[in-house]
């Protein structure tokens, strides 16, 4: 199934994303998966995030597909070129992956290979438009496709509590305007700032799913204060994690804290995207707190 | 060596047509092949239509301290023109943006590279000689040298503090180019169709 479909009846759309192991015994996550986010739309497998290798999306992808749930197939220009990518498109068609959502990617400098060439060949906004053609039965080369060309829900990312969020705005018409068709954002803490940010979003007429990391400990938020782009958590917040030690351990505090932040943007989104990193067990938890 | 060549004339048009230009011409360093004859038949019809204001030719523009005094010299006729037009490598087209910030600064020509000796010019500026010179689209800073992934169609998600992702000693090109953008009321141009770089230029030029 199409998450676009799902926007389009007016569901709240809810995805959680799975990270493949470095590895490829995938047995423990798919059951984490089957247990914990059956229940869901759709979920998303990263792509070598972070620009550390693991096993590969599509095939995780796959994997997700055959145990009945409905992936969505991340994909960043990081790693290949315009003709691996557009490769790789036809085999997620070929395996009845329909749902995508398409990313610049990490620097590779970030990752644990820091060695490796970024290719970058394409963005996130010339790979939109390269699906876009692909589904019009044309390569970027300009050569014609055989067959029935695929069809996609094309999905795209973006930052609402940037501190240049003007920058990404801009970037999100580019995106809109080279075809996505939904966005899932940045993880959010600071509901004030995502709803202005969804004031301006609005006018590209696109759904947005809030993005949710549960904050695990204090130490999680320190580092992406310090560290991850576009993500800050509130002094406040991370007092509160403080507070008990123990029911931030246990995870309770973190839902809490993430269950609120979804309960004030809820109104002002079409959806929420749960970033669990591990905590798959959790999100039940969180969507009856969040009252989804 | 590079050589740099001129935009085909549609584009030029679209830059220059109906506006008032003062036009900087860069006969460059030897590292440079310019397209001395096109550029002057480029410049007499500009100005039989009445639109020049002035112009200056000379050489190294990308010296910083050379450029400062002549752009000085020319002052009058740059602030009445609506924008400058520069004919030169991609490094000239920025440092002449950069030191006139409020002005629309537009490259009139493609930047190649030529296999052979590359020039050893002091370079505060960069020019990675990309085949499709992208400044007029971003407010003559360079996208392919100023952004660590040259990202052409605007910011990633990885800028934090107005930082790149890959060095937090770096500004964010894209934050200096939509900041350069809004100084000049040119932010429409981050409106600009989906743009796919193209790395078969420099065989386009042997053709
Ligand atoms: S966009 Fe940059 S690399 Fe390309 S020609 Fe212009 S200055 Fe040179
Ligand atoms: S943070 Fe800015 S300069 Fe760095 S790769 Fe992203 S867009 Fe380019």
């Amino acid at each position: 199934m199409k998450i676009t479909e799902a926007f389009e009846r007016g569901e709240f759309v809810v995805t959680a994303e799975v990270g493949p192991p470095k590895g490829f015994h995938i047995e423990h996550m798919l059951e984490e998966a089957k247990t914990y986010l059956s229940g869901i739309t759709a979920v998303n497998v990263t792509d070598n995030q972070s620009s550390v290798m693991r096993l590969g999306s599509l095939a995780t992808c796959k994997a997700l597909k055959d145990e009945g749930l409905t992936p969505i197939f991340q994909m960043t220009c990081r790693d290949r070129n315009r003709i691996a990518l557009e490769s790789d498109l036809l085999s997620a068609a070929l395996f009845g992956i329909e749902n995508l959502l398409l990313l610049t990617g990490d620097h590779t400098k970030l990752g644990d290979h820091p060695q490796a060439k970024p290719v970058f060949d394409l963005d996130s906004v010339s790979l939109i438009h390269a699906v876009k053609q692909l589904e019009s039965g044309v390569d970027l080369g300009g050569n014609e496709l055989v067959g029935e060309p695929p069809k996609f829900a094309k999905g795209a990312v973006v930052s609402p509590c940037s501190d240049s969020v003007d920058v990404q705005l801009a970037k999100m018409e580019r995106k809109v305007a080279a075809g996505a068709e939904y966005f899932q954002t940045q993880a959010v803490y600071e509901p004030e700032k995502f709803i202005q940010f969804m004031e301006k979003a609005k006018q590209f007429g696109k759904p947005v799913q809030l993005g949710i990391v549960i904050p695990k400990s204090v130490g999680m938020c320190r580092y992406m204060n310090e560290n991850v782009a576009g993500i800050h958590v509130p002094e406040e917040m991370i007092e509160e994690l403080k507070a008990d030690k123990e029911k931030t351990k246990a995870g309770i505090t973190g839902v809490e804290i993430a269950a609120r932040v979804i309960r004030e943007c809820k109104p002002y989104c079409q959806g929420v995207h749960i970033m669990a990193m591990g905590w798959e067990s959790k999100v039940p938890e969180l969507l009856r707190q969040a009252g989804i | 060596m590079l050589i740099t060549r001129l935009k085909d004339k549609e584009t030029l048009l679209s830059l220059a047509g109906g506006k008032k230009v003062f036009i900087i011409n860069c006969h460059g360093c030897r590292e440079v092949y310019f397209p001395l004859e096109e550029a002057a038949e480029l410049q007499k019809e500009l100005e039989a239509s009445g639109s020049v204001t002035g112009s200056i030719t000379t050489d190294y523009i990308c010296n910083p301290e050379n450029m400062k005094l002549r752009l000085e010299k020319h002052k009058d006729e740059i602030g009445t023109a609506d924008a400058v037009l520069v004919l030169s490598c991609g490094v000239g087209v920025q440092t002449i943006s950069e030191y006139l910030e409020d002005k629309p600064v537009y490259a009139a020509c493609d930047t190649y590279p030529q296999p052979g000796f590359q020039g050893v010019t002091p370079l505060q500026y960069d020019c990675d000689q990309c085949g499709e010179c992208y400044l007029n689209l971003t407010g003559g800073i360079c996208p392919i040298t100023a952004c660590s992934k040259s990202l052409v169609n605007g910011q990633c998600g990885g800028s934090k503090n107005g930082k790149c992702e890959v060095d937090s000693e770096m500004e964010c090109g894209w934050e200096r180019i939509y900041r350069r953008l809004a100084q000049i009321g040119r932010l429409d141009l981050l409106k600009c169709p989906t743009q796919v770089r193209n790395f078969a230029t420099d065989k386009e030029v042997a053709e």
